[in-house]
């Protein structure tokens, strides 16, 4: 493991007792984990690599104890790390040894729907499921499903800008939030956003959406729901290649269609699905695409017939409707397995997730595979091809000594790839601690200062989540004093403009 | 004082350096078409129309990188050509203070937050800035973001900048999202409804499987629903909202020509007149007792959003809009109204107060000396509290 944390601080560690108790007279009952057994459970999240028992756990349940816990934490200068569900893929609820794991699990209630309106305001631990679940009775829906739909919560949903297979259309987390209450490290409770659109001032909600703990704890949800589509209807699509996948999916978006998901699996991706599920996956195939249709009826039909005219003419070798709903469900059932799937073809594998702008998608698939010879590692793809979101699963064994670091330096190149091609470090899972060290490759040391900056707007003393995102902190009052010579002037003497 | 008008992104820096040594406070300018919002100044105006010209564009990526500078209407027409639209809608304030359109900038509405009737379906300007390039209050060059449709890698700054009004830094170059223009755009309309039963019909619309993209009542009392997309589903959606919506009256469709200036009219507030011209946002629920309370003062009204934005001029006596705005739930930005008015009343709605220092705390964090803090926006702390 190539990433270090912060070293724990010893001082810290030595008021562990009084620290417990300060949490207890806060947080009553069962709501503070000190027994070294009780902490197991917290040491990781989806990150599984990375494990760290905290220090210790407090569970609150309301909004004032929240505040209280900050307060007390922020006054005596102990490290907090919010967690939502755990299922961060990233390590953003990573513990600390001598930090707080602040769990929201508590907060569980929806507080309130309103059909005419389109919202629902919710506690931050309800699950990202269960708000769709709240709501389908009445027709509507919570649009972004991350695949941890049925455990993560909604308050780490907010925390890591969530997706999911349907993001082309019906955005992210942020594209779908209206307002949060949010307790600052002091302690001091703000509400940003609200129940409308475009509140005044400046957008801090925008910013609070997917800054990954580092800004605030968020303890009221206000999100938007939408009518449940009428229909959805999947049309499954083998290409010889990946390159004329691509050149599908680009035809697709030039003709104007937006389709609800649009997903590509490599030959590896492939196989690995029909052996384990067996939905009947074209196997003479180069590149698999699902592209999924959703609306009314009229809408759906129109643009399958669209789809698959396309995809003939980007030399389609298969092309397969689905007619029902079970139809669709079963072509969609390999690529919802293909992560299990893969993980039979070793005893471990390590989930990637870059996004490159899809032109490049052959270009990169071909350096990928230079990169699997040369790790002596395999791969598979799943790829959002909508939006050039790409999941390569890296494969590994845990087990044998050095596989673990061989696989990162893998990843961390396939990523290097996706910022060389003009791509980004992660296009929904979040930075955390798996791409911290990577940030310089995207941006230089001022981008990351001016992104820090805003940090210290909001936690000063850097104690929520350190050690993720950035891959250095600076002490706030270093930055304000940064000298910075980039605006000096080239021709002092000579009149401008 | 005279305007700056630098010519490359290395010049903005500069004159932000020579600024920073001068000690004099900078508005950020495009074209201009929204000056006469915010207080009367007098300040040093660095210009960026000069900062011009398309960076990159390759509609299948459906993304869109220009230079800030670079007209509205010219990156309208660039992307009409590739069937494609800024489906954030934004529009040219110009035409509202009785000047002709055509200054306003990509830029300038992007640092605005400028959206139009689509909005309330598919999203602001904060939700289709995808990264850029700008000079902070240090005079530093930085990015943000990036120039794929999908990024979460670190702090999502496009959302900050995006209706931060040039108070965070200037933008010198963007990368926005583009998408697909709908093959048909279909207006359905709905006469004589008044506010409550006018924001009813849009709630229903808006919540029903017909997918209205747009929903908003003209000034002169006719409700609009738009329909968008492919001609099958645009057919089979129009014919879905008259039996939803048949208890509210009979609906008629709308010749495209005249649909344009319909919706217009209803989502930029440009047919109100009145010297003075608020835009409201609220809670959608709250709209039929905010037009019962503002009535009565003589206001002339439209709404967008499905009754979530209201425009709302009156003559004279401004300031209980703002209250009854605040007490509904929503805000209220003051976007038309003489110097002497806007001296005295901010244009934007006040934050509470714990908001509004972190608001502070977070422009300091771009400009520490408080560079971009002009007095256009009155009664917000401009100074380091430290």
């Amino acid at each position: 493991m190539s990433i270090t944390m912060p070293v724990p601080d010893i001082a810290t560690l030595q008021k562990r007792e009084a620290i417990i108790a300060a949490m207890r007279a806060i947080v009553p009952g069962d709501g503070v984990i000190d027994e070294i057994d009780a902490l197991r459970p917290y040491e990781s999240d989806g990150l599984t690599a990375y494990r760290q028992p905290p220090m210790l756990v407090v569970l609150p349940d309301t909004v004032e104890q929240v505040s209280a816990v900050l307060r007390w934490c922020h006054s005596e200068g102990v490290k907090v790390v919010p967690r939502g569900s755990g299922t961060s893929l990233s390590g953003g609820a990573l513990p600390l040894a001598d930090a707080v794991l602040l769990g929201m699990g508590k907060f569980k209630k929806v507080i309130e729907i309103d059909y005419d309106e389109r919202i629902a305001i919710v506690q931050p631990g309800v699950t990202n499921l269960a708000i769709t679940q709240a709501v389908e009775g009445r027709g509507f829906y919570y649009a972004p499903d991350p695949s941890s739909q049925i455990a993560c919560s909604i308050g780490g949903n907010v925390a890591e800008n969530s997706g999911g297979v349907h993001c082309l259309k019906y955005g992210l987390t942020t594209n779908n939030v209206l307002g949060v209450e949010l307790v600052l490290m002091d302690g001091e409770i703000v509400r940003l956003g609200g129940r409308h659109l475009d509140p005044a001032g400046l957008d801090l909600l925008g910013v609070v959406v997917g800054s990954e703990g580092l800004l605030g704890v968020v303890t009221e949800v206000t999100v938007r729901i939408l009518p449940k589509p009428q229909t959805a209807r999947a049309i499954l699509l083998g290409f010889p290649d990946a390159e004329r996948a691509g050149a599908c999916v680009a035809q697709v978006i030039a003709e104007g269609i937006i389709p609800a998901g649009m997903e590509m699996m490599d030959k590896p991706a492939i196989h690995a699905a029909e052996a384990f599920v067996k939905v009947g996956y074209p196997l003479d195939v180069g590149a698999l695409l699902i592209v999924e249709l959703d609306g009314p009826a009229a809408e759906c039909d129109h643009l399958i017939e669209e789809i698959d005219r396309i995809a003939a003419e980007n030399g389609a070798l298969t092309r397969r409707v689905s007619n029902n709903e079970q139809e669709r469900l079963a072509f969609w059932a390999g690529r919802k397995a293909a992560f299990p799937a893969v993980g039979r073809l070793a005893p471990d594998y390590y989930c990637m997730d870059g996004t490159i702008p899809r032109r490049r998608l052959p270009d990169v698939l071909r350096r990928m595979e230079e990169l699997s010879t040369h790790y002596g590692l395999g791969v598979a793809n799943v790829f959002h091809a909508g939006d050039g979101n790409l999941h390569p699963l890296i494969l590994y064994d845990a087990n044998q000594p050095g596989q673990l670091d061989k696989a990162e330096e893998f990843g961390n190149d396939i990523l290097r790839l996706c910022v060389e091609v003009g791509g980004v470090l992660t296009g929904e899972h979040g930075v955390g601690v798996e791409k911290r060290d990577l940030m310089p490759e995207m941006f230089s040391e001022t981008d990351l200062n001016q992104q820090q900056r805003l940090k210290c707007a909001f936690d000063p003393l850097l104690l929520l989540n350190p050690g993720k995102v950035f891959p250095r902190l600076h002490r706030c009052a270093e930055l304000g004093r940064v000298h910075v010579h980039g605006g000096q002037l080239r021709f002092p003497d000579i009149p401008r403009f | 004082m005279s305007d700056i008008k630098p010519q490359s992104a290395q010049d903005v820096c500069d004159a932000l350096a020579d600024a920073k040594r001068d000690g004099v406070r900078v508005e950020i300018r495009g074209g201009g078409s929204k000056a006469l919002i915010g207080a009367p100044r007098d300040v040093r105006v660095i210009s960026l129309a000069a900062i011009t010209g398309v960076v990159d564009y390759d509609p299948a990526e459906l993304v869109l990188t220009v230079r800030a500078g670079t007209p509205l209407a010219e990156i309208e027409a660039l992307v009409a050509s590739e069937r494609q639209m800024l489906a954030f809608e934004p529009f040219d304030h110009g035409p509202i203070f009785g000047e002709a359109s055509g200054k306003a900038t990509i830029g300038g509405v992007i640092a605005a937050g400028v959206a139009g009737s689509g909005r309330v379906t598919a999203g602001s300007a904060r939700d289709h800035l995808l990264g850029f390039t700008a000079v902070s209050g240090r005079a530093e060059t930085f990015v943000a973001g990036g120039k794929v449709v999908k990024n979460v890698t670190g702090f999502d700054l496009s959302k900050l900048f995006a209706g931060s009004w040039g108070r965070l830094g200037a933008i010198t170059e963007l990368t926005v999202k583009v998408l697909p223009r709908p093959r048909v755009s279909a207006t359905l309309a709905i006469e004589g409804l008044d506010c409550r039963a006018s924001c009813s019909a849009m709630a229903s619309a808006l919540g029903s499987h017909a997918e209205v993209s747009a929903a908003a009542r003209h000034p002169d009392g006719t409700t609009l629903f738009r329909v968008t997309g492919f001609e099958p589903s645009v057919e089979a959606r129009c014919a879905m909202l008259p039996q939803l919506l048949g208890g509210h009256g009979a609906m008629e469709r709308i010749d495209p020509t005249v649909a344009d200036a319909l919706w217009r009219d209803a989502g930029t507030g440009v047919s109100l007149h009145g010297e003075v011209l608020w835009c409201l946002h609220v809670p959608p629920g709250r709209t039929p007792e905010i037009i019962e309370k503002i009535e009565p003062l003589g206001a002339r009204w439209s709404l967008d959003w499905g009754g979530g934005r209201i425009w709302a001029a009156v003559d004279s006596d401004a300031a209980p809009v703002r209250a009854i705005a605040q007490a509904a739930g929503g805000q209220a930005m003051l976007i038309r109204a003489p110097s002497e008015m806007r001296s005295t009343l901010s244009a934007h709605h006040p934050r509470p107060s714990g908001v509004a220092a972190l608001e502070a705390r977070v422009r300091r964090a771009f400009d520490p000396d408080s560079l971009f803090e002009t007095e256009r926006f009155l009664g917000e702390e401009t100074t380091d509290a430290d």
